[in-house]
Parts: C-alpha cells; structure tokens; sequence
C-alpha cells in the first residue's frame, strides 16, 4: 500500500515552487486565495487519486486544528 | 561603544595638489571597503597599479557585513589575508532553525573533510578592512590609498576615465584607463552617471543589535520564527570575535526606526533574549530595511561596477559581501590581461555576464528567504504557518523552511568562454565549476592544499603516472603559447626531483574530486575556475581554450 510522500518531492527545488504558489496568490482577495486553494487542494487530491493516500494527508493536515488542539506526535 | 578601537588613517595631501599632475593611471578605484581593497591586492599580485580613493578615513562603523563564505575565504587566502582572518573569525558550520521554542532542523554547510577552509567564518567588517588595508600597505609601489579623496565627478571616454577629486586641501582632476566603482550601495559613481538602480524593495524593518556578553553560546547560526521571548517575527543569532554577539531582530513594517535604534530600547529586546543573569554590554545598533536591486550593465566603458554598487541583496543569506569578493575574483585577472595587452577590451563584458549571472542567483535566493520570512497577505502568512506546522514531522515542510540559503559559489558551466565538457572524466569539476580543494603534499614534502597551488595565473593541472610523463609534458608546455601558464603534476606517490612542481595526492581526494585518471588535464583559469578539461595532455587544445576564452567577451 502506498504512504503518503514525506520526504522533499522536488528534489532540492522546493524554494521555486513555494515562489510559485505565492505568486499564484499575487493581486487576490483573501476570498479568491481561498477559492484559489480549494481548486488546488481538489486538482492535487485527482492527481494523486488515492484516497488512502489522501486520509493520510487529511490528517496530518487537521492535525493541531479545531477540537485536535494537542495534536499527535507518534509519527515525528 | 565599542571592544574595536577606531584609528584613522592619514590624509596625506595628493602630490596632484602640491604641483605634481601624476601619470594616467592604469585603474583608479572608488571606495576602500572589502571590495575596493581586494581589488585593489588583486591587481597589484597581478603586477597592476591602482588609486583607491576614499571619502572617509576609517574602517566600517559597525559589523555590518560579519559572515564570510568558504569560497570568499579561498579567494582571501590567494590575496594572502585570509589566515589572519580565520584565526581572528568565529569558525561555524551548523545552522539551526526554530519555531517558537523548539528546533525544527539543522543544516551542515560543510559535511566533508579535506578543505582548508571552513564553511564560514563570522568577523566584524572592520576587522576584514584593516586586514586588508593592512596588506595592501605590502604594496607601496602598486596600491597608492588615499583617505579624504572624495570622488565628485567622473568623465568617462572612450579610452579611459577623468574623475574629480575633493579633498581637505581642495579638488583634483585624475585620469585612468579604467575605473572600478566599489563605492557601496548608495554609489557616488553610479549616481554620478545617472544610472537606474532597480529592483524590489522589501516591507520591512529589521534591527541588528551588537552585544558583548560572556554567553556560552553556540557557534551555530541560530534562528528562530515567531520567538517566544520576543513580539517580533524572527530572530537570528550570530557569535562574533570578541564575544561580541550579532543578534537581528524582524520588528515588522510599522516599527517605528528613531525608537526602536535607541540603545535603551535596543537592550531591552537583547535582555528578553539572553536572560536577566548574563552581564552584556551594547557595542551598536542598526535599524535598516532593504531592497533587491542591480545595474542592468556592471560595465559601462571603462567604468565597472563591483560589489554593492551594482547589486543589493538583502542580508539573509549572507550574500552581499560574500558576492561583492566573487565579483573582484572574476575581474581583476581580467583587467590585467587588458592592461598587458594580452585580451581585448572586450574580455570585461565576459565580467558582466558572468556576475550578473551571480547576482540574479544571490538576488532570486535572498528574494525568496524574504518571503518567506515576511509573509505579506493573510493566504501568505497561512502557507507559510503550514509550512511550519508540518515542519517536525514532515521532512519535506523541512526543505521548504527558508531562515537563508547561505552563499554558495557561483557555478558558470555553460558560460561563452568555457570549453564543452568531456564526460568521459569523472567528478564534478566540469568547466565552469569553482575549483574544490584538497589536500596535497608538495614535492619538498611538506602538507598543503590545492587551491594554494593554483590561481593567479593560468594553471594546468595534469595527473601523471611516472617521470616520463612529466617530463613529456615539461617538454611540451611551451606549444600551447599561454603566457605565464604553471603547469603543476599531480602524483599518486611522492617522487621528488620532477620536472614539473609536484602535488601528491596521498589520500586520494584530487583524483576523486577531479576525476583523476591518468592523463586527465585541467586548465584553469587564475580565479580558479575550471576552464577546460581532456583526457590526455594535448598542449595545442590548452593554448586553443586559453585563447578562445581571452576572445569570449563580445557577443
């Protein structure tokens, strides 16, 4: 079964696309950004189209959020 | 203030002022902070004599640029400064990045042995400029420094440069063939010539406090974003000589600069810091902002910009200075082969495509820790908070955390000039490549490093297997008709009485950095940048690269 990916999938070039999101955001409003990044979350979750996977990254994600304030430190 | 006391240097009036109009000069230089006096120890090693003319009489007040690069080290160390500096510098390797109060992650600029030179060291700029005013006093008939001389007009023509000088005794006109403008990032010069200096300028304000204290801490680079011990953005650590301690405070855009440069207020941040117990003492302050910006042209005639007159960067990274010494190590042997009629004029432009290659890298890489580290908008300020959130746990969130991506020498593989490669040799030292060090012995037996032996002039670099390879190839060397080439061998095993000055790779690490089969030729240019490579040693090729890239400036 496939993990989701931990380790730096752009080899070393993780400074460029983190550029390009930013400017992806550039002249936005913060509702637009938002909108910005639901297109981009559910473009990303098709592109993996796992859905193991993507439990995975739900998680991770949600972790230290709303009610999981003290968050998990099994996997550090 | 101050652990460092500050002796001014005289003002001796100008021989032009006292009736005796001198010679044109062969290369004036503006401004004697680290990059006009490098320049100026470069050109004189290369037998060029120059004017450095100064507006003030002291070396830099305050720090200011305090971490110097490994590669700015090994270009020290061939203008022969830089032991003293390593001795003197706090030695680091090891960066470390916080959030909050715990440590996301380390980084080691430096994992393997066998370099001279450390991967960083911090020294106060006034110490790197009295160690260089001090070595360019070794050169009384070459380097001629003038204290007072300030620069307040410049006429630049098609074969030379007139300039105006003032000075407490009154103005001088002065005539060169060239002039180096090193005169910092509000240039006189550049202004002088009516020059657009664009580029972007970053929200931010950010104050670096000096303090001496006797902390144990750590030489590592440390940085924290979102500090608990301080309101503010980040915080950045660095340990200097003296215990003198660098700390750089993010205060963001609304800080007010008049309150937050009073030293009271300064020390009362640095005491959130430190803890109430540790005994410290304010040295300086400085509360700055800063923009990435750069000439379009580092050439203009015989005008040429170097360090921050012709690109700023800002300061995460460390990339000012450090690039500012890479532009006088890819200049100077340039300028002399100019003056001694060995290249066209043309070969300087070679320096502007190649710098400014190095300058939109230093501004691309300091540009991207700033937005990084100065989130603009709500969604950048949530990215950027992601990216820190999943940092302990994941270790691609790790790679994407920017506190700095320190200086690095600047490849130009691929560059006019630079031969094709031959990939049949191993190694990463493809023409283009910043030579990497090694250790060697010296044919009298005694430890040394490569880089010592090479720069300067133009150096082929051969492993041979025996004395009858060498003294083919001493044979022959004069067939590639490259004037002052050193031609240097490299030998498994020591043996002594070759005709050629001998290197022996006893543990191995220049055969395996170079990929050093038998035969493998390297020639290299006097920056020590790898200009050519082959197999086997073909005099005619030498001679044939050496001249093309003399030939490589023009488009």
């Amino acid at each position: 079964m496939t993990h989701l990916r931990r380790d730096d999938g752009f080899a070393g070039r993780g400074d460029a696309f983190y550029e390009q999101l930013v400017a992806a955001h550039r002249g936005l409003s913060d509702a637009d950004s938002g909108a910005l990044n639901a297109r981009l979350v559910l473009l990303l979750a098709n592109h993996v189209g796992d859905p193991a996977v993507v439990a995975e990254a739900i998680a991770a994600a949600r972790r230290g959020l709303g009610e999981d304030v003290k968050g998990t430190q099994e996997d550090r | 203030m101050g652990t460092y006391e500050y002796r001014p240097y005289p003002y001796v009036k100008p021989p032009e002022l006292a009736g005796r109009a001198g010679p044109r000069r062969p290369v004036i230089i503006v401004g004697a902070g680290p990059v006009g006096l490098a320049a100026a120890i470069d050109l004189a090693q290369h037998g060029v004599a120059s004017v450095i003319l100064d507006d003030n009489d002291v070396v830099s007040v305050g720090s200011r640029a305090i971490c110097w690069a490994k590669r700015t080290l090994e270009i020290f160390d061939r203008l022969g400064v830089a032991r003293r500096m390593v001795d003197k510098g706090v030695t680091w390797q090891v960066g470390r990045v916080y959030h909050r109060d715990t440590e996301l992650y380390r980084f080691n600029l430096l994992p393997e042995g066998g370099h001279q030179m450390p991967a960083f060291i911090n020294l106060q700029q006034y110490y790197v400029e009295e160690y260089l005013v001090d070595r360019a006093l070794e050169f009384p008939g070459l380097i001629d420094v003038r204290w007072k001389n300030a620069v307040t007009g410049v006429r630049p023509s098609a074969e030379g440069v007139a300039v105006t000088v003032q000075t407490p005794d009154g103005a001088y006109p002065l005539e060169a063939e060239w002039l180096i403008a090193a005169d910092g990032a509000k240039s006189t010069v550049r202004t002088l010539l009516g020059l657009p200096f664009e580029g972007r300028t970053f929200e931010e304000k950010f104050l670096i406090v000096d303090v001496r204290m006797d902390a144990d801490y750590p030489s590592d680079r440390r940085f924290w974003f979102q500090p608990t011990f301080d309101p503010g953005q980040s915080v950045l650590i660095h340990r200097q000589p003296d215990n003198v301690f660098r700390i750089d405070f993010q205060l963001g855009w609304d800080a007010d600069a008049e309150v937050e440069r009073q030293p009271e207020r300064a020390m009362a941040r640095v005491r959130r810091v430190v803890g109430p117990a540790v005994d410290c003492d304010y040295e300086w302050c400085s509360v700055y902002t800063f923009r990435c910006a750069r000439l379009e042209r580092f050439v203009h005639g015989r005008v040429v910009f170097a360090g921050d007159s012709a690109h700023v960067v800002s300061p995460f990274g460390a990339r000012g200075g450090n690039g500012g010494l890479q532009d006088v190590d890819n200049l100077c042997w340039k300028l002399a082969c100019v003056l001694r009629g060995e290249a066209p004029a043309g070969l300087i432009d070679s320096y502007d495509r190649e710098r400014a290659h190095g300058a939109d890298e230093n501004i691309l890489n300091s540009g991207r820790t700033t937005t990084f580290m100065t989130p603009k908008t709500a969604v950048e300020r949530q990215l950027r908070d992601g990216v820190l959130a999943l940092a302990p746990y994941f270790p691609f969130a790790r790679a994407l955390v920017n506190s700095g991506r320190l200086s690095k020498p600047c490849h130009l593989q691929g560059f006019r000039g630079f031969a094709p490669d031959d990939d049949r040799i191993g190694g990463e030292m493809r023409p283009g490549t910043p030579c990497d060090d090694a250790p060697v012995v010296g044919g009298d037996g005694r430890s040394g490093w490569l880089l010592s032996h090479l720069g300067g002039r133009p150096t082929a670099l051969v492993f041979v297997a025996d004395r009858r390879d060498a003294t083919y190839i001493a044979g022959t060397a004069a067939d590639a008709c490259i004037p002052d080439l050193a031609v240097l061998a490299v030998t498994e095993r020591r043996h002594g009485d070759l005709p050629l000055p001998e290197l022996v790779d006893r543990d191995g690490l220049v055969r395996g950095r170079y990929g050093g089969a038998t035969g493998v030729t390297y020639l290299i240019r006097p920056d020590q940048h790898v200009l050519a490579r082959w197999c086997g040693w073909d005099p005619a090729a030498l001679g044939a690269a050496w001249r093309n890239c003399l030939r490589s400036g023009k488009a």
